[in-house]
């Protein structure tokens, strides 16, 4: 797993790249437990090359939503496979979690 | 058809039982989406047996038996660490390990949802998860 992240104002893209599971969750939940995550208004996720996510991935985002959701960030993915939507879609995070198909349409809901 | 591989008790292995899974099914001809869902399946088994059951000792082995035929895929998990007691698993509520900040607790929940029906048996010192999902 490579995760990579862009930063524009107020807003940070963490790009992850590779299979999110029980041995490489960690280095998610590495990034998104870093103090310097919460300065930012909007957590914009790219998953593009994410080709893989078990629940330990999900259970990374799972136990930070609340903590996001309290400081007003906004956190949102795009860019993801049909597949990978799918594992997200089977427990329902798909209704409580911003999912949307592109770049462009994150940063129009990121700045509604 | 059967595929059989034995590996150690190390969270790094579960990338190679899911390669070991895509590379036995890939003869089936499934959906991406229901490859994936199996792939699912058979890593969150895995990773509770290393990870709970055997407490990520490598010295401990786990084994893994996929057959597959037109009516039905059967994955077989074996291991001999503590068991899984079905009767004292509770499906989790999401919502409540939102508002908990809970990582885990989900892994259980995809299985059952994937899987057609799955098994939990104990031989002598031996676990058995039997998983099975029906194709016809």
């Amino acid at each position: 797993m490579k995760i990579k992240h862009t930063i524009t104002d107020n807003t940070i893209t963490i790009s992850l790249d590779g299979e999110l599971d029980a041995s490489s969750s960690v280095l998610l939940d590495e990034e998104l437990s870093n103090p310097s995550i919460m300065m930012f208004g909007k957590i914009l996720v790219d998953c593009k090359n994410l080709n893989y996510i078990s629940s330990a991935g999900l259970g990374v985002f799972i136990s930070h939503l609340q903590r996001f959701e309290d400081a007003q960030i906004k956190l949102i993915f795009f860019n993801m496979q049909e597949k990978v939507r799918n594992v997200f879609e089977i427990l329902g995070l798909d209704l409580l979690m911003t999912i949307v198909s592109s770049y462009e349409e994150a940063v129009t809901i990121a700045n509604d | 058809m059967t595929n059989r591989i034995r590996v150690s008790c190390d969270r790094k292995n579960l990338k190679l039982i899911r390669a070991f899974v895509t590379d036995t099914l890939t003869p089936v001809h499934l959906s991406e989406i229901t490859l994936n869902q199996i792939i699912l399946a058979v890593d969150e088994i895995c990773a509770n047996l290393i990870i709970h059951s055997n407490q990520e000792d490598s010295r401990k082995n786990l084994c893994l038996t996929i057959h597959h035929g037109k009516q039905e895929i059967v994955i077989e998990l074996e291991d001999n660490g503590t068991p899984f007691v079905q009767a004292n698993y509770k499906e989790p509520n999401i919502h409540d390990n939102i508002r908990a900040g809970k990582k885990g607790g989900v892994g259980v929940a995809l299985v059952n949802r994937i899987m057609d029906k799955v098994e939990y048996s104990v031989q002598g010192s031996t676990n058995i998860c039997r998983m099975y999902k029906y194709l016809a």
